[in-house]
């Protein structure tokens, strides 16, 4: 490792702890600026469940601001917070009384990171491969006449594309399960029908999400290969008598890889946010679901710490993202 | 006379635009003997870059080679399998391309991209073979071995040139295309790398075709050097009859046209502009720039004909005369 690649390391771990810091703040700040009183929409809900006693509203609320550390200044809440998070304390939620969020979280997350893995890297190689296909003069009449069909896939938002998918494959083929992580009836082992059952479930959500995204990346990819392809290492490179294979991967694709790289980087926000409702369509007992649930229900800590974990995966994401370019492109290690 | 290495035969190139066909390279034959060095001089959009791309069938849409033939050795390029044409690039016919600057790929060290060269036509060479092979190439073209773990962009614009004369040279062609190697470059390396050139094709006796528009450094270079305008050769000839006495108006002109450092006087340039390429005038292309021409001259295109030995030119005046009389002074273009 060379001197300058510690220092470009070093400075984007830098900036990672930034990002991570200034996200972890805006989360504390935003939903303290927010119109409304947690507490007091708590208190209403319990008036509402009303059990008929009466109760002094001063003293609940007064207990529950205590509780919750609200009747400190704002500057000890934000300390307290910081103190919390390294506990890997976010708090408990108000629809599932008592139970942590963390603990919530810990049981969504697993679910997401597969689906959103696994569905964005297939959408991302498999379209960047088509994109650098397309542009490729040696390429078959076949692949071009993919381009009509995939603008049109990457035009229909993810969710529309899901409901057609469940509208075939579940409702009128039956080949697969509508919706959920699992069957419902299934106990959970680490065995080979679980994960069969477990594949079977994330087809469908796996599918809306590479179907709707396989056009963007190859259309990025095909205008990005057709000016590489324009280069003179390309003319050299055929000149020196290599195989087309050889010339097409290593000095097209290889080159015009570079910028998808950042686009991923860029577009993994949308790739989040759209897998919500992926999520929320298949009933998929992921990040978004949770989300989405606790957005129904007012429940501040559980949406609080989903953003949390989700700003911070995307966080952790740019950072293997800049680590990884480096190794693929020797200019940037400065 | 030996048997010529490479052998161009009426070769022609178009590229297909929307106003028609544009005969870029226009049934140009030549021929080079082993060892030869051929010079091709020519302003810019006269074709020689694409000839010089043609040459190794590298030719590229909407570019397209319509007729004639290269014979390598023999062999007719033009009609191999992409197999075997494959087979015959760098082994017996190399590139040094335009651009020599961006001629690697900015993300391989300089290592792979010599390896790669020499495994896609010898896949069976050992690791330690091609080590001794690449760190005995760059050395040949006075670079460190050690450059060859260097990134491009860790390179000068002088030294990747030479690291591409490498490559070009890693596996002894018997030919070798280079196309202005030395644009882009300063003077002082321009030299060195024209220097580097010419011990490389000593060294393995390979003809060169070396393409360029800079008069001064091809006629240093080359044993013969050939003129092309509007996609024609329009003459071509051993280097001193081609300087000292040229029998084409336009080879005339050009040379003219070259800043002397011991006379100072008004530099002249050749009034006018090629014709363009889509629609070719009837007759002689350089016809209406041409102080000498006549009538026959813009009805008759004129043919190759050879007036000395190894000097052949494609004018109206030949035979009827022995060499080039004298023109008029060129009119001065009418300040814009």
């Amino acid at each position: 490792m060379s001197r300058e690649l510690i220092s470009y390391l070093l400075r984007r771990f830098a900036q990672f702890l930034l990002v991570i810091f200034i996200a972890v703040s805006v989360n504390f700040v935003i939903p303290r600026m927010l119109p409304g009183d947690p507490v007091a929409t708590a208190l209403a809900r319990l008036q509402t469940a009303g059990t008929g006693q009466t109760m002094d509203i001063q003293a609940v609320s007064d207990a529950y601001r205590a509780r919750y550390g609200l009747d400190q200044p704002l500057w000890n809440q934000y300390l307290n917070y910081w103190a919390d998070l390294f506990r890997l304390d976010l708090g408990v939620s108000f629809a599932n009384f008592p139970q942590p969020v963390s603990a919530m979280i810990a049981a969504a997350l697993p679910w997401s990171v597969g689906l959103l893995s696994t569905a964005t890297l297939i959408s991302f190689f498999i379209g960047s491969y088509l994109g650098g296909r397309l542009a490729w003069p040696g390429s078959g009449r076949g692949i071009r006449m993919l381009v009509p069909g995939m603008m049109v896939l990457s035009a229909i938002p993810y969710y529309l594309l899901a409901i057609l998918l469940v509208y075939i494959f579940a409702v009128y083929l039956r080949w697969l399960p509508p919706a959920g992580g699992v069957s419902t009836t299934r106990i959970m082992r680490a065995d080979w029908a679980t994960f069969v059952d477990i594949v079977r479930h994330a087809i469908l959500p796996i599918m809306s999400i590479v179907l709707g995204g396989i056009g963007f990346w190859a259309l990025g990819m095909r205008s990005q290969m057709v000016s590489v392809l324009g280069e003179d290492y390309i003319t050299f490179a055929e000149a020196k008598g290599l195989s087309p294979g050889r010339v097409f991967f290593w000095y097209g694709i290889r080159n015009a890889f570079l910028p998808q790289i950042t686009a991923l980087a860029l577009n993994l926000g949308a790739v989040v946010s759209g897998a919500v409702l992926v999520e929320v369509i298949f009933n998929y007992p992921g990040l978004g679901s949770l989300l989405y649930v606790a957005i129904r229900g007012q429940d501040y800590f559980v949406i609080q710490g989903v953003v949390l974990v989700l700003i911070l995966t995307l966080a952790v994401m740019l950072f293997i993202v800049d680590l990884i370019y480096p190794l693929l492109d020797p200019r940037i290690r400065r | 006379m030996s048997a010529p290495i490479l052998d161009v035969q009426a070769l022609d190139v178009v590229y297909d635009t929307p106003a028609g066909p544009a005969r870029a390279v226009n049934k140009v034959s030549f021929s080079l003997k082993p060892g030869e060095r051929l010079g091709l001089i020519g302003e810019s959009g006269s074709g020689k870059t694409t000839m010089g791309t043609a040459l190794m069938r590298l030719t590229r849409a909407p570019g397209r080679i319509a007729g004639g033939r290269v014979l390598l050795d023999g062999t007719d390029l033009l009609t191999l399998s992409p197999r075997a044409l494959r087979a015959t690039r760098l082994r017996d016919i190399a590139l040094v391309p335009q651009g020599a600057m961006s001629a690697l790929n900015p993300v391989m060290r300089l290592r792979r991209q010599m390896e790669d060269a020499i495994l896609a036509h010898e896949p069976r060479r050992k690791k330690a073979e091609i080590d001794a092979r690449i760190a005995e190439l760059l050395t040949r073209v006075g670079l460190k071995p050690e450059v060859a773990d260097r990134y491009p962009h860790e390179l000068s614009g002088g030294m990747k040139q030479r690291a591409v004369m490498a490559i070009a040279t890693s596996l002894s062609p018997k030919v070798i295309v280079a196309d202005e190697p030395t644009s882009a470059l300063d003077v002082v390396v321009q030299r060195q790398v024209m220097q580097t050139l010419g011990r490389l094709q000593e060294g393995l006796g390979a003809a060169v075709v070396l393409i360029g528009h800079d008069m001064g450094l091809i006629a240093q270079f080359a044993d013969t050097v050939g003129v092309m305008y509007a996609g024609r050769l329009v003459e071509i000839g051993p280097v001193a009859a081609m300087i000292g006495a040229p029998r084409h108006p336009y080879t005339r002109l050009l040379i003219d046209s070259l800043p002397g450092i011991d006379v100072k006087r008004r530099l002249t340039g050749i009034p006018g502009l090629p014709p363009p390429l889509v629609k070719l005038p009837t007759g002689c292309p350089f016809a209406p720039r041409c102080p000498l021409a006549y009538d026959r001259c813009r009805s008759e295109l004129p043919l190759p004909q050879e007036t000395a030995p190894g000097h052949s030119v494609a004018c109206h005046l030949y035979p009827e005369n022995a060499e080039l009389p004298p023109m008029p002074a060129p009119k001065e273009e009418a300040a814009p």
